[in-house]
């Protein structure tokens, strides 16, 4: 176990900039959200989530694919160039970190996305712990520990200063590069604080929502089920909690006409949309409840069907805090509950 | 051979050091047949641009055709693995892709990804058995890969009865094979119908469930305990087809259909042709219907 004050912190981002590219939370604009680091840089570490999750280090939110040319009629693919370079992502809380998990399990399933395989070859994780969860949080629910971020490097704040611990090969190396600004001390601090954040969790308002009913053989009935009837009225089919949504994956291809050529690239897209599954010969989710059913139902039904039970909901709270409508999937969870318990 | 080996093949390697091929980057195919087989719908013969096939696949299976710059979508392969020649797709004009398509000429070039999905059971369960093809309109594509298939290998199924119907005459896709070759293959009994009576038309008159009903009642067709059926058409038609088999006693574990929902990737990851815990182009597009009956009723 390592540490380092946080005012020295500037000079660690410039010594891992020097040779990595190093994603952290910046503040722009009064919002804070995960950006590549410069010297200007506002970086922000107190503000415990960022608006959107970090998937797009990973899962850009936009990204070329290929570019294709005509010359004398025939067609030319060129493949855009994976990732190469080892880069840094400091400052993942644990959340985040198991939304990375989730979508590891669609891009590096059979057939392997390059893209973001590449990208997750090559990153490196340092998480940092959560010194004060809020209200909107959940992560408890779903398995999450948010005292111990299960990343390559594991970091709390504790008073001023950064504990650094190393959890794998790729954190080791890291550790090693930058071991100058470092100073070895005991893990007692970080046991105290993670008591601490732990008694918050407890009390935390959602901590103890409960996923019984979400297991096991429940796909008809849940379907079926009369209360998504009444639970979608507000939504407004904006697509935020998607877009906001460590977990959310679904994306769109499109092409791009530069004016010589033809770009591919794949972009964010949400389930929420009406014309998601729009066809020239209709649609198959053609009402808005369809929809709204559709992302909960694969959050907590279709995903862990195929996933070992693994939910696709890590509790970051994003969509509780985000949602226009004050719709969100603690509502959908307690409106089954409640009516479980009638 | 992988997509990247065929890239290697013959062509300029576009890659970078390091390339890795992934599903989403496509090949280049050439467009070097277009047949027109009702008002329409044309069947375009594809190729790599170097001759040959620009891949193998199973009847049944798919691939995303794209004209680049206008969009990309999937259609399933229409000509048999049994051509070892070219690939073929069978397209109906029915959206801004689809237009596009048909607009194209003999030695265009569009992009092709795949073969995306399942596919029938060609070499375990279907062996063997009798077959029953019941296909309405374009939805004879994607059966008659099988079909073919099935003829080039025809010792190794039972008899095979094809029921397809269309609107009208015009609207018979492949009529010239289906004459020529099924109508001519020993052991194969085509049964054609069309929707309305029209002059010149000496055959059956009356929409395909009705057709099947008739059909299997008189004994023409037989759907034993040893038959299989496999299905595809318009949703209406299946389900009643579904019904008159129904009736007449055959279990959903006898009859194969293929889905058609809105795809993307073709691998199971952008989300689109989610239903229940399936996606149709990787876990489909080929589903037993007691399979369909689990997933929910989203198709």
């Amino acid at each position: 176990m390592y540490k380092i004050a946080k005012e020295n912190l500037a000079s660690l981002f410039a010594l891992i900039n020097e040779t990595k590219e190093l994603y952290l939370p910046v503040e722009v604009a009064g919002q804070t959200n995960f950006a590549a680091y410069t010297a200007e840089a506002n970086v922000d570490l107190d503000t415990l989530k960022t608006v959107k999750s970090p998937k797009d280090v990973f899962f850009p939110q936009s990204e070329n694919l290929y570019t294709c040319n005509k010359e004398d009629n025939k067609l030319k693919i060129t493949p855009e160039k994976l990732v190469d370079a080892p880069f840094v992502v400091f400052g993942m809380k644990a959340c985040d970190i198991k939304g990375i998990e989730v979508l590891d399990r669609v891009f590096l399933s059979d057939p392997v996305d390059s893209f973001y395989a590449a990208r997750r070859a090559n990153g490196i994780i340092v998480g940092l712990a959560c010194h004060e969860p809020e209200e909107s949080c959940f992560c408890k629910v779903f398995g999450v520990d948010c005292t111990e971020p299960a990343a390559d490097v594991a970091t709390w704040m504790i008073e001023g200063e950064l504990y650094w611990k190393a959890l794998t090969e790729k954190g080791e190396a890291l550790t090693e590069s930058v071991k100058a600004l470092l100073t070895e001390t005991c893990e007692s601090k970080v046991e105290a604080e993670k008591s601490a954040v732990k008694a918050i969790v407890e009390k935390l308002p959602y901590s103890n929502l409960s996923l019984e009913g979400w297991n096991g053989n429940v796909l008809t009935e849940k379907f079926n089920d009369a209360l998504w009837n009444e639970l979608y009225k507000p939504c407004l089919a904006c697509g935020t909690c998607t877009f906001v949504c460590p977990t959310c994956q679904c994306y769109d291809i499109k092409d791009y006409n530069t004016g010589n050529g033809v770009q591919r690239y794949r972009c964010w897209d949400s389930c929420m949309y009406s014309d998601f599954t729009m066809m020239a010969h209709g649609n198959n989710r053609n009402s808005q409840m369809q929809r709204f059913r559709q992302r909960f139902m694969h959050k907590l039904v279709y995903f862990p069907a195929n996933n070992d039970g693994m939910y696709s909901c890590v509790g970051c709270g994003r969509c509780v805090d985000k949602c226009p409508a004050s719709l969100n999937i603690v509502k959908v969870i307690k409106a089954f509950s409640e009516k479980g318990d009638k | 051979m992988s997509n990247h080996e065929h890239q290697h093949g013959e062509h300029e390697c576009t890659c970078f050091p390091g390339f890795k091929h992934d599903t989403l980057i496509p090949m280049v195919g050439i467009i070097t047949d277009i047949r027109e087989e009702t008002p329409d719908v044309k069947t375009f013969r594809v190729n790599a641009p170097e001759g040959g096939k620009l891949f193998e696949h199973m009847p049944g299976q798919c691939a995303m055709l794209c004209v680049p710059g206008v969009s990309e979508g999937m259609f399933s392969i229409t000509s048999s693995p049994t051509n070892k020649e070219y690939q073929e797709f069978s397209i109906k004009r029915c959206g801004m892709l689809t237009e596009m398509l048909h607009s194209l000429e003999v030695g265009s070039e569009i992009t092709v990804r795949g073969p995306y999905g399942n596919n029938f059971p060609v070499d375990t369960v279907l062996k063997g058995k009798d077959l029953v093809f019941i296909a309405g309109g374009i939805g004879l594509a994607p059966l008659r890969s099988v079909i073919n298939y099935v003829i080039d290998n025809r010792a190794d199924y039972g008899k095979v009865d094809i029921i397809y119907g269309s609107r009208s005459a015009d609207d018979l896709v492949q009529l010239k094979e289906i004459q020529e070759v099924w109508m001519n293959t020993p052991g194969i009994n085509v049964h054609l119908t069309i929707d309305r009576e029209q002059e010149g038309w000496n055959g059956h008159v009356g929409f395909v469930p009705t057709f099947v009903k008739e059909l299997g009642e008189s004994s023409q067709v037989e759907f034993g305990i040893n038959t299989i059926s496999l299905i595809c058409g318009p949703p209406i038609m299946i389900k009643f087809v579904l019904g008159a088999l129904g009736d007449m006693g055959v279990s959903k574990t006898q009859i194969y259909t293929t889905l058609e929902l809105r795809m993307k990737c073709g691998v199971g990851k952008c989300g689109r042709c989610n239903i229940g815990s399936k996606y149709v182009c990787k876990d489909g597009p080929v589903f037993r219907f007691d399979e369909v009956d689990e997933l929910p009723p989203e198709f």
